[in-house]
């Protein structure tokens, strides 16, 4: 069938294959508080953000280096004014565009300037499927109800729905649960995804971490599903690497396929990577997007050159480029070694003492805050 | 030899799933799927199929379609383009 398309002729190969994804944190600030946030400990303050032209020149840098998808996120991408704006830039420019929210702000108003604007995608997130614990864990009475709604409306737009679910210790028995309930609501991919032990949630690593047996049954309730629900809804199942044997793929690899706007600017591989020392990561108010690519800090873990062994010799290290290199220094102090998740790691034993923690009562939650004190 | 479709699977009419597109990238040079939160990277005989799929098209009129194009067996190509359509459909790609 080669015939359409013939083969071009061989390009000249470029520095690397451009990103295909923009995350585009547009703000820390959030109405829920939720003790696993993704965000950094330290929040970036509402004075340091972003101005809107920046945000849309780096908008239309992507879509000449070929961005495929933005996500817009946050903290919660609604508290931005310019959001539609944003949307309306990207999408006019051919880019794919995903909020993710937790909805408690997603108005009939908000919703018909996305729709407007061209928005493809979106997806909410809860923390449980009880509304009660739902609201304890985002710290905001009437959330749950608020998030309901919100999936009303996304549906009423006529947009296709992702309901992502948070699972930690607390709800990992109610998955059975979520599912029902997305399937309720007729969505057609739903996450289900386990806490992600960075920023907050390391702090909070603990009272959220579950146990292996419940991971196990989690796992399998989602089996089950994906195996009656095919080809009506997806079901995308995040893991805990705590219990695992081998690390995840990290973002795709280092700077292989996503660049991280945090709300001041900072340009990163992930969202975690601001906690890593002894980095000048670029800032787009000073550089452009194809910079940003290029430059030392992305280039540094990039592919497979600056791996240590075990992973410099392992058959492994083009499928998950040697795991996380923010849990590597989260648990090691050294973003350059193997993930600690890796059970061929020397440091591993750190992460099964950490999951064997999770067999004690859980202790209270140091709720996401703005000025709640770094240690 | 991959065995022939029942008339169900013949009949049957797949569509975009929701939020899903076909479009080109000009800086790739190839046609790319984008949907929520993931997209896919076809190859040429997937591309050939996905630019048939408009919600009208039943699989044995997209087969008949690129049976005259490649000048192949329509049975053949169904047979083919079954399983493809399946395995997108498992992705969330298409819906049969
Ligand atoms: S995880 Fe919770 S606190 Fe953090 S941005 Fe999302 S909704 Fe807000
Ligand atoms: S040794 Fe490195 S490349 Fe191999 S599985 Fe472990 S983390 Fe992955």
């Amino acid at each position: 069938m080669s015939k359409i398309f013939p083969p071009p002729a061989p390009p000249v190969p470029p520095p690397h294959p451009p990103p295909m994804g923009l995350i585009a944190e547009l703000t820390h600030r959030c109405p829920l508080q939720c003790p696993y946030c993704s965000n950094p400990l330290a929040l970036d303050p509402v004075a340091s953000e972003l101005p809107s032209e920046v945000w849309l020149r780096v908008i239309d840098e992507a879509a000449a280096m070929g961005v495929l998808q933005i996500h817009f996120t946050g903290g919660e991408p609604l508290a931005r004014r310019d959001l539609a704006g944003l949307v309306y830039r990207a999408a006019k420019g051919g880019i794919y565009t995903n909020i993710i929210t937790s909805g408690v702000t997603l108005d009939d108003r908000a919703m018909a300037a996305l729709k407007d604007a061209g928005i493809d995608h979106i997806q909410l997130s809860f923390q449980d499927i009880d509304p009660t614990e739902n609201d304890r864990i985002g710290g905001y009475k009437g959330a749950f109800a608020k998030k309901r709604a919100a999936a009303d409306r996304i549906r009423g737009a006529g947009l296709p729905l992702t309901l992502n679910f948070v699972i930690q210790r607390h709800n990992a028995g109610r998955v059975a649960e979520m599912l029902a309930f997305a399937e309720l609501l007729q969505a057609e991919r739903v996450e289900i995804a386990h806490v992600q032990y960075y920023g907050w949630g390391l702090k909070n690593r603990a009272a959220l971490l579950p146990t292996r047996a419940q991971l196990e049954d989690s796992t399998n309730v989602v089996e089950a599903a994906r195996e009656r629900l095919r080809g009506k809804m997806v079901i995308d199942y995040v893991v805990p690497d705590y219990h695992a044997a081998r690390p995840k793929s990290c973002m795709g690899g280092w700077a292989q396929r996503f660049i991280n706007i945090s709300p001041a600017g900072k340009a990163l591989p992930c969202h975690a990577a601001e906690s890593l020392p002894g980095f000048d990561f670029p800032n787009v108010r000073d550089v452009s997007l194809a910079q940003v690519w290029e430059s030392e800090a992305f280039r540094r873990y990039r592919g497979t050159g600056w791996m240590p062994e075990p992973c410099r010799s392992c058959d492994r290290r083009e499928l998950d480029w040697g795991g996380c290199r923010c849990q590597a220094f989260a648990i090691l102090g050294d973003a350059g070694l193997t993930d600690p998740a890796c059970e061929l790691s020397p440091q591993h034993y750190l992460m099964a003492e950490a999951a064997a923690e999770s067999a004690a009562p859980a202790p209270a939650f140091v709720y996401r805050r703005l000025g709640v004190l770094v240690s | 030899m991959p065995s022939a479709l029942s008339e169900a699977e013949s009949a049957a009419v797949p569509r975009f799933g929701a939020g899903m597109k076909l479009r080109f990238d000009q800086v790739r040079d190839a046609w790319v799927v984008l949907g929520p939160e993931r997209l896919f990277l076809p190859d040429e005989h997937a591309v050939e199929v996905l630019k048939l799929v408009d919600g009208t098209r039943s699989v044995a009129a997209i087969a008949a379609t690129l049976a005259e194009k490649f000048a192949a067996p329509a049975a053949a190509i169904e047979a083919d383009i079954w399983p493809m359509l399946q395995d997108l459909s498992a992705r969330g790609a298409v819906r049969l």
